[in-house]
Formats: C-alpha cells, structure tokens, sequence
C-alpha cells in the first residue's frame, strides 16, 4: 500500500471516540490473597486472553485448581520462571484489557513484603487501587502497609477486593466485620472513598458478573462495574511547567526547548520565568511535528522557543510567572525505602526529579508505625530509614531545587533517590512542603537599610522583565496594593 | 511524504495521545542521559512506530543517533527493500549488521533448528552488534502486551556488561522519573512503547500514515505449509519438498521476521481498516505465528536473559 492510498482512506474512516479515559489501577495485598487469579479471571471473562495463549495456560497448569477443571489464571500474569515454580508473584506485571466502555491498565503488584518496592512501582502511576484481603484471613500488617503506600502516593479510590469468600460459606458478617475494620484503619489515613466487594476470583463471582444465586445479600456493583465508573487522577490545573529535558539546536537560526507539559497551559505570547535563574523571557512559537501549535496543556510533548537568548539548559524548569514552584535548599518529604540498605542519614544521594539531577543529604525524622498507623519520631540513635518503610525526611539541597507539593502536582512534586555507589534506585519521594525555619536570600536582618520603590504597574512591569532585575529578584520584597492603602503604610 | 505532513490532521485519540506523549518523553530522556544510544530497528510495524515516535521526539532536529538492523540474511526480501526506502526518504544513519558466523558456517534456520539459529543469528549478533559500537544504550520496539516476560520488563531495562537481564533485581521505577546511571560498560534496553498494544499500534498506523512493509496486507501469495505454518515461497533457498505444494492464497503477516520462521495468515484484509476488523476479532495472538516462542514455556524469558531484546 502506497502513503498516498492510507492518506485517502483515513478520511473517510473515523476512530470511535473513547468515552471514558483509560483507568490505571493496581491489585495489592498480602501474599496468597489471590491477586494474580483475580486479574488472570479479569483477562479471561473480558476475553483479553486469545486461543493459543489459553491453550498454553490449559498446557501449563498442573489439572487446575481444587478439582475445578479451570486453569490457573496466576499463569496469565506470572510470567518469570522463578514466580511459575514459586507460584508467587516478584515482579509487576503490566496488563492490558477493554470492555466496550473502558479500557484498562492493570498493574498486578506482589504480596510478599520482600518485593514491597515492586508494588510502590505499580501504585506511582494507578488511579485506583484494588486492595485483595482473604476473607479467611482478614486484614493484615502488609495490607495496611500497601492502604497507606497507595494512599501516600495519591490513590484516593479503594476498591476493597474480600476474596475467596466462598471458603467462608459466603458469610454475611465476617465480610461486614472485615469491611468495618479496613474503614476505620482507612479513615485515619483519609482515605473516603471505598468500595467494598465480596467476591471468589477463581470462580468469578462478583468479578464481571453478580452473583445473585451464591451472595443475594450483596445488593452492591460486581469489581469490573465499579472500574468502568471509577474517575482518573484530574489533570494538575496549578501554573504552567515545563522541566526542559534538551535543547534542540539543529542549525543557527533555530534554538527550540524540548520537554513535557508537566502542568497547566501554555500559548505562545504567555510571559514565562525560568528556574532556578528567575530570568524572564516570552514564549514565541511552540512547535511539534505535526504542526506549530496554538495551546499546549499538561502531558504533551512539545518545542517552546523563547524570544530572547536567555540560559536554559537541561533540568531547569520553564514556569509561569505567577504560580511558580517553590525554589530552596530545604524541602520536606514522604520517602519510601526501595532497597536492602535503607536511607542512610549523612550520605550524600542523587536525587531526580523530572530532568533534574543533583546532590542531596536526607534527614530521616519520623517513620510510620505500621501496627498502629501513627507516625513516630525517630530517636536520635536511629539515623537510617529501614527497607519498605515509610518516613517523613528533610532533604538538604546543595544547589538550588525546584518543586511542587506533591499534592499539587505530581510530576513536579514526585522524585527518586539513587545510591551513587551502586546507582540504584533507593527510595521513592513525595513532596509535601518547603522548610520555612532557614534563612532565605531574601530575608533581611532587622537593622539592614532597605529602599523602598512605589511604582505603577506598568513601571513596574517593565523593571521586572529585565535582566537586572532578574538577576537579584530574590532580593526584592515586592507588594501590590492601591495608592491610598500605600499612604497609610508610610 | 513531506506532502503528507502538511495535511492538517484532526487530534488524535486521547489515549492514543498520551502513549505518544510518553514515548517522546522517553526518546528525549535516553537521548539526553547518555552518550552513545542507538535504535534496534527491525523493519517490522513496531519498528516503524518506533521511528516515527523518534522523528517527532527531536523534531525540528534530526534523530541524534544511528539505527540498528540485525540482519539474519534470511528477512523478507520486501521487508530490505522497504527499509532502503525508509532509510534514503528520512535521510537516517542506518548500521547493518549480520553475524558473520551465519555465511562462513552456513547457519540456517533448516539446517540448525529456530533456537540455534536464533540465538547465534539474532542474540550473539545482537551482543556482538551492540559491543561493536560501544552503545550504552539501545532503544527496542517490545511491548509488554506481547509476551508474559516481557509484561514485567522496566521501560528502561538495565543491562550487565556481558548484556544479561536479570528480572529478579530489576530497579523500581516509580512514576516517570527513570533512573539512567549506569557503570561503565553497563547499558539499558528503553522501550518507548511498553504500554502499548497491538491494537494501539495498528491505530496510531492508521492516525498518522505511517508507511509499512507491504506484507503485512493480504495478497495472492505462494506459500507452502509446513509444521503447520504457511510459509511464503519467494525465495530461492527454500527447498520445497516433493510433497509439498505451492499454492496462491491469500495471506499476509501480522508479525515480520525471518521468512522461515514467520507464519503467514490466511486473511483478505488488504488495507489498514481491515486489518484492525480482523485484529479486533481474532481468537489468537500476534505472535503465535512465530516459531521461536513456542520451543518452550519461558523461552522468551531465557533469551531475554542471554541479551536478546
């Protein structure tokens, strides 16, 4: 077929629009709670497994399960050696099915405690997540462990998955007995939103299908029901960032900003600051294969060419003027430890975030109790943060970072940490604020002259766009008010 | 095809655009992260996914790194014309590498069976490939629909110096922040369009005409079946038995290897809306036309870990 035959064609044929946006969502829980049979009956009922895959899974399973004759739907989604001849699950794995309403990412994360880092992984990117609990068994320490993980790294929706409820004879109480647990655990953590399904995965019920005959009782949705109404993660609506990942020079005449939008909008003609610089400069054109765009919003990859030849190189951040990021040496964060060593206190990491890599101390100062849910202070005696678990830290910049609150915006809120001795990926880091206890440039001592300007908008405008005062802005206190307010001051 | 480009287009799906989004963020990572990366391009329709993720993602400039085809000797002849095509059309910087144990020592799918075959033809030429250039990081087209092994594979994939995959250890890689420090000697697979199906791949093909080997539309073909396999009889180094018949059909591929080893598949879809009707109802999977997956249950896993992509 030639390119000019497809050209044709695609104008008279039209993709069918989605109507609603993909859902990402991740199974956790403890170990044998069922999550791999839960998604393997996922792909199997929404017919995301195809023939010659389902008669490799009939060739691998070993008879089938409790004399069932279904195959082992673990199968579908353990696909290392190592996990078919444990029967565990070490690594996320990735999965990919669709009902004619939704279309779904699936992150099926591991139980055992050993491998928490691989559920911290899946949960980074879910919008959902649905937390497995043996109806047998009830909630436990690892349980409560991936409810906070998933609820610090900003999952709001919980699907409480009570599985394997036909062992305990479908019984009413223990499910509502288990359910009013979680909801007080999940209460402190603020954690609202909570569906709670009773349901058996290998046999299917309550997973695409009610079921009515077994669990009358239940008068609530089946899983894949609540998963087709479930809302995404909305988009960062604070001020406009783009962290700049290359410059693109392909000849003289053209110098252009590669990166992704990591928040709010931009057009061209928008007035934008770099970072950690503070110069200003005004966005010209923004270019991208297709077209020269009008508008780009948050997540699309884009060229911005700037106006003026200002210093931008790879890890500074183009902002917009009024809503910028924090900018400092001292931030706080949750942190969750990814690896054997733990976080040491005193050992100088790489951290990144976005496209910026630098140096950075971290200061471990409370870790959560997982028994009881509390944070706890940690004693002057313990300066390290242990694996898989979950603290409060300061880190200690010694260039200048940017970021956001996580809260606000999760690309620019979000950072790794990086062992530089053996480059691993140590930790996982959440933003939630800027340490205000230390002195900033911009603070004065008490008896230091200060000059005080009053100048019109406009005035001031013009003054703020220039590269002198660029260059010392965190110097200048700066305050809008009306003429008459300014006549009281003084 | 410059033409082409000027039409303006009406915006892509939503989440079609978003996997986009994330592969461009990928490329421009790789390529500013380390010093010398390259791109394993294997013609097929991935492949060309791959390359023109890589011409958006460094547009206005050109894709700052060479491409990489391991070339077995034994690919569609269509499949070598259409990559000199693609080559001159966007001016790329194409490395073509064949291990030369398969020409001295006569290595063939016939004579050594697919998994020696591939394992000196594809992995060991792969290794030797990538060693030749000293390249610390190298792009694939896998995805992680496509396989079980490769659903647990990071977007970048860390790699010891003798190019071994260790899924056990694997780094977390939370969020988008990927963690691209390596020792020297080290390297990493990246994989752009991990969250991609094959269903994605077909419809970004169509959103954005993206030129691919004709083969993959069905066609009077001659074939011959053998193994249970429809395999294209075009080539001379084919021996077809006595008891086999030629017979002309219509076939296509829906994945392009080495034409021993790739079935072909009986279907009448011969533009790109019917081969998205027929992918949308197929009971079978892509790569169940491929000979090597089947030889046994981890079999990608095993050669992912000898260094195949």
């Amino acid at each position: 077929m030639t390119v000019s035959n497809l050209a044709k064609k695609r104008l008279v044929t039209k993709s069918k629009p989605q109507q609603l946006a993909p859902l990402r969502f991740i199974t956790c829980g403890s170990v044998d709670d069922g999550k791999s049979t839960l998604i393997g009956r996922l792909l199997w009922d929404t017919k995301a497994v195809k023939q010659d895959q389902a008669e490799r899974l009939h060739k691998d399973s070993q008879k089938g399960k409790g004399g069932l004759n279904l195959p082992e739907f673990a199968l579908l989604l353990d696909g290392l050696q190592a996990e078919r001849e444990q029967g565990i699950t070490i690594d996320v794995a990735y999965r990919y099915f669709s009902t004619p309403k939704r279309t779904f990412i699936v992150a099926d994360t591991p139980g055992h405690e050993q491998y928490t880092r691989n559920m911290a992984t899946g949960a980074s990117t879910a919008d959902l997540a649905v937390l497995l609990i043996d109806a047998r068994i009830g909630i436990l320490e690892q349980t409560k462990r991936h409810a906070m993980i998933a609820s610090m790294m900003g999952i709001s929706q919980f699907i409480l998955a009570i599985n394997k409820i036909d062992l305990t004879d479908y019984d009413r109480q223990n499910f509502e007995k288990i359910t009013t647990e979680f909801n007080k655990f999940a209460l402190s953590l603020g954690i609202t939103d909570i569906t709670a399904i009773p349901l058996c995965a290998l046999k299917g019920e309550n997973v695409v299908e009610k079921a009515s005959d077994t669990m009358g009782w239940y008068d609530g949705p089946s899983l894949l029901e609540t998963l087709e109404l479930a809302t995404v993660r909305s988009k960062q609506s604070v001020g406009f960032r783009m962290p700049v990942q290359r410059v693109c020079r392909p000849n003289e005449s053209f110098r252009g900003y590669q990166g992704s939008v990591a928040g709010g909008a931009v057009k061209p003609g928008d007035s934008v600051v770099i970072l950690p610089s503070g110069r200003p400069a005004n966005v010209t054109k923004i270019v991208t294969f297709d077209l020269v765009r009008n508008a780009a919003v948050a997540g699309d990859a884009i060229t911005l060419v700037l106006d003026r030849h200002v210093d931008v190189g790879r890890g500074d951040v183009i902002s917009s003027i009024e809503a910028r990021p924090a900018t400092g040496f001292h931030f706080d964060a949750n942190v969750i430890a990814l690896c054997e060593n733990g976080i040491e206190s005193g050992k100088r990491y790489w951290l990144k975030s976005s496209s910026r890599r630098q140096r950075v101390m971290v200061e471990p100062f409370s870790a959560i109790d997982l028994k009881s849910g509390q944070w706890q202070d940690i004693g002057s005696d313990i300066d390290s943060l242990a694996l898989n678990n979950i603290g409060k830290v300061r880190l200690n910049f010694e260039e200048i970072a940017i970021f956001d609150s996580y809260q606000e915006n999760r690309d620019t809120g979000s950072f790794i940490l990086i062992d530089p001795d053996n480059n691993n990926t140590i930790a996982g880091g959440m933003i939630t604020g800027q340490t205000k206890d230390v002195v900033k440039i911009g603070d004065f001592n008490k008896d230091e002259e200060v000059v005080v300007l009053a100048l019109s908008p406009k005035l001031a405008k013009k003054l703020q766009n220039s590269e002198v005062f660029a260059a010392i802005k965190d110097d200048v206190k700066q305050i809008t008010t009306t003429r008459s307010k300014f006549n009281k001051l003084i | 095809m410059s033409n082409i480009e000027t039409i303006q287009k009406p915006p892509l799906d939503p989440h079609l655009k978003a996997l986009e989004n994330e592969a461009i963020f990928i490329f421009r990572e790789i390529a500013a992260e380390f010093e010398n990366p390259v791109m394993l391009y294997s013609v097929g329709k991935d492949s060309s996914v791959l390359l023109h993720l890589a011409r958006k993602a460094f547009y206005p400039g050109k894709i700052p790194f060479p491409l990489l085809h391991v070339n077995t000797g034994w690919k569609f002849a269509e499949m070598i014309e259409f990559r000199d095509r693609i080559i001159k059309e966007y001016e790329l910087d194409l490395i073509s590498f064949t291990n030369p144990r398969g020409p001295n020592e006569n290595i063939t799918p016939f004579t050594h069976g697919s998994s020696v075959y591939t394992d000196i033809m594809k992995t060991q030429a792969l290794r030797m490939a990538l060693d030749a250039g000293k390249y610390d990081a190298a792009f694939g087209g896998a995805r992680r629909d496509e396989e079980a092994s490769r659903a647990k594979e990071r977007i970048y994939s860390f790699r010891t110096p003798d190019h071994r995959w260790d899924p056990r250890n694997q780094r977390p890689e939370l969020w988008s922040i990927y963690n691209g420090m390596i020792k020297k000697g080290e390297s990493v697979r990246a994989f752009p369009i991990s969250n991609w199906t094959e269903a994605n791949v077909w419809r970004y093909i169509r959103e954005e005409n993206i030129p691919i080997v004709p083969l993959y539309f069905a066609k009077k073909r001659p074939v011959i079946e053998r193994d249970g396999m429809l395999i294209l009889a075009e080539d001379k180094r084919l021996e077809v038995a006595a008891n086999e018949d030629i017979q002309h059909i219509d076939v296509r591929f829906r994945t392009l290897g080495c034409f021993p080893l790739s079935g072909a598949i009986r279907s009448t879809a011969t533009n790109i809306d019917e081969v998205i009707e027929e992918i949308d109802v197929a009971t079978v999977s892509e790569r169940q036309g491929r000979a090597i997956d089947k030889d046994q249950s981890s079999s990608m896993e095993m050669k992912k870990r000898e260094g195949y992509f």
